[in-house]
């Protein structure tokens, strides 16, 4: 069947929500909390108008909502839930008991600053603060890499046996209508076969039971294997977003996407959303002669060491712009890359711009101010500060 | 395999993994406890004197477990591979017949 796409106008979250149905989950857990609701109210439409064959669960709070994903998951189904901020807060401890027992259950996080004070607008820390719970972090850019990332999380998580959580930004994405380019469903089917799990909690010729306990003489390796398996998902990452550019054109074979990077003296680097509006601003820079680029990091977890040593081994600077915060530090991507490239040869001149918390706009103009500073900066030679709080009102 | 009569369960082989590849992909138990002995973390075991047991099933109907089972004879015996060693029917034994005694491992 020729790849003929069906454009629809749809908002971050329907984006999701179609991707789901597309994917043919079996089991969704459904709790609403701002600015994720109208993923679940969609597929529940879905559900009652008869499109999408789907055991819908309702459930009491985050924490059960997961709890029924890691059901469905350990019984073989293709099991999904999206929520955000303090939601995905109350689910943390759940998301150890996913991703131990090794089930792919994909989540959409809509980025929700944490309260107090209470707020519903954009801010990575929420889904930064699940780093280490072992599950794999896709951050979209805009409705369409929403839509696609979806897909491609299925795919990759059935593969590694690791949860994965898709991340899009409250409101910016959330609730803004944009063109998505959908799959016909043969086609998702053909890339997204159903689902083979490792064990299956309804085969009863091979009865086993899960969430047994593990004492020191056996706990130990089992994290190995989820380490090992992190270790597998970058290669099987890069051959499904291989596979994805392939069949419908658009390519997700890097985990860090670079943009007019080749020549740059300097690039800036982030997640998500704000990194349309850094390749909006490299395109104006370029013409004001400044030799820059944008590096998008689209899958933190498993974070792309090695993608990042080769981009840093060719610049001059790296501006990393985080919407988070590392309370004690400084921003968790900054950190986490100024990290990876400490025992390698590539020390560029990194500096850390805390950018867009809790919702604040970031425009182009912002990145051209950074532009101007990071350029005084590596003229220079060295830092000025290390951790720029940049829209501080002072 | 009786759970009241015979000496133990059949088949019980424990399962010990030397190699990090011999593991499971996922923390699942291996099988059943028929290869998972539950039996190993003890620090007093039970011993049952026959000469003071009457037969009153009270230590079978109280082990948690259950790690006693009744003999052909009709006398008690605890299988160790399972017995955690909590002590509840040496407490329970209305004629003292089970006594908990430090193991030597």
């Amino acid at each position: 069947m020729e790849y003929k796409p069906i454009r629809k106008v749809v908002s971050g979250n329907y984006a999701a929500a179609y991707a789901a149905k597309h994917a043919r989950v079996q089991v969704v857990a459904a709790y609403p909390i701002t600015p994720q609701t109208s993923i679940i109210e969609k597929i529940a439409e879905f559900i009652a108008n008869g499109e999408a064959d789907i055991q819908y669960v309702p459930v009491e709070s985050e924490h059960s909502a997961m709890a029924a994903c890691i059901g469905a998951s350990a019984a073989g189904a293709r099991a999904f839930t999206a929520t955000s901020a303090q939601g995905l807060a109350l689910m943390h401890e759940m998301l150890h008991w996913a991703s131990g027992a090794r089930l792919p259950v994909v989540m959409v996080d809509v980025n929700r600053a944490m309260a107090p004070p209470w707020s519903v607008w954009d801010d990575q820390t929420d889904s930064l603060a699940q780093r280490d719970t072992g599950w794999l972090q896709f951050y979209a850019e805009n409705n369409q890499e929403v839509y696609d990332g979806v897909l491609m999380a299925f795919k990759v998580a059935e593969t590694v046996n690791v949860p994965a959580m898709v991340i899009e930004s409250a409101f910016i994405l959330s609730h803004t209508y944009d063109v998505v380019e959908m799959i016909p469903q043969e086609l998702v089917d053909e890339f997204l076969p159903p689902r083979e799990p490792l064990y299956d909690l309804a085969n009863f010729e091979k009865p086993f039971s899960v969430g047994a306990l593990g004492t020191p003489a056996d706990y130990y390796e089992f994290r190995y294997k989820l380490a090992k398996a992190h270790e597998e998902a970058k290669k099987v990452i890069k051959e499904v977003g291989k596979e994805f550019g392939e069949r419908f054109g658009r390519d997700y074979s890097q985990m860090i996407e670079t943009y007019r990077t080749d020549d740059a003296d300097f690039v800036f680097m982030g997640m998500g959303s704000l990194m349309g509006t850094v390749k909006q601003a490299v395109d104006v820079l370029r013409e004001e002669g400044y030799k820059v680029g944008a590096a998008k990091v689209r899958w933190f977890r498993p974070f792309p060491k090695e993608e990042l040593y080769e981009l840093a081994k060719n610049v001059d600077g790296i501006a990393v712009l985080d919407r988070n915060f590392s309370f004690g530090q400084e921003g968790i991507l900054f950190n986490e890359a100024k990290g990876a490239l400490y025992n390698t040869g590539a020390k560029p001149l990194m500096k850390n711009y805390i950018v867009g918390l809790g919702g604040r706009d970031f425009t182009v103009n912002d990145v051209r101010k950074i532009a101007e500073n990071m350029k005084a900066i590596i003229e220079k030679g060295e830092l000025d500060v290390e951790v720029d709080w940049y829209h501080l009102k002072r | 395999m009786n759970t009241l009569f015979g000496e133990r369960k059949e088949g019980a082989t424990k399962i010990v993994l030397t190699k990090v590849d011999e593991y499971p992909e996922a923390p699942i138990s291996l099988g059943t406890t028929l290869s998972n002995f539950t039996g190993d973390w003890r620090t007093f075991i039970p011993i049952v004197d026959e000469s003071k047991c009457v037969k009153c099933y009270i230590c079978w109907k109280f082990c948690p477990e259950p790690a006693i089972y009744i003999k052909e004879d009709g006398y008690v015996a605890v299988d160790y591979d399972y017995c955690k060693g909590c002590g509840i029917c040496a407490n329970e034994c209305p004629t003292k017949a089970i006594t908990m005694e430090k193991e030597e491992k």
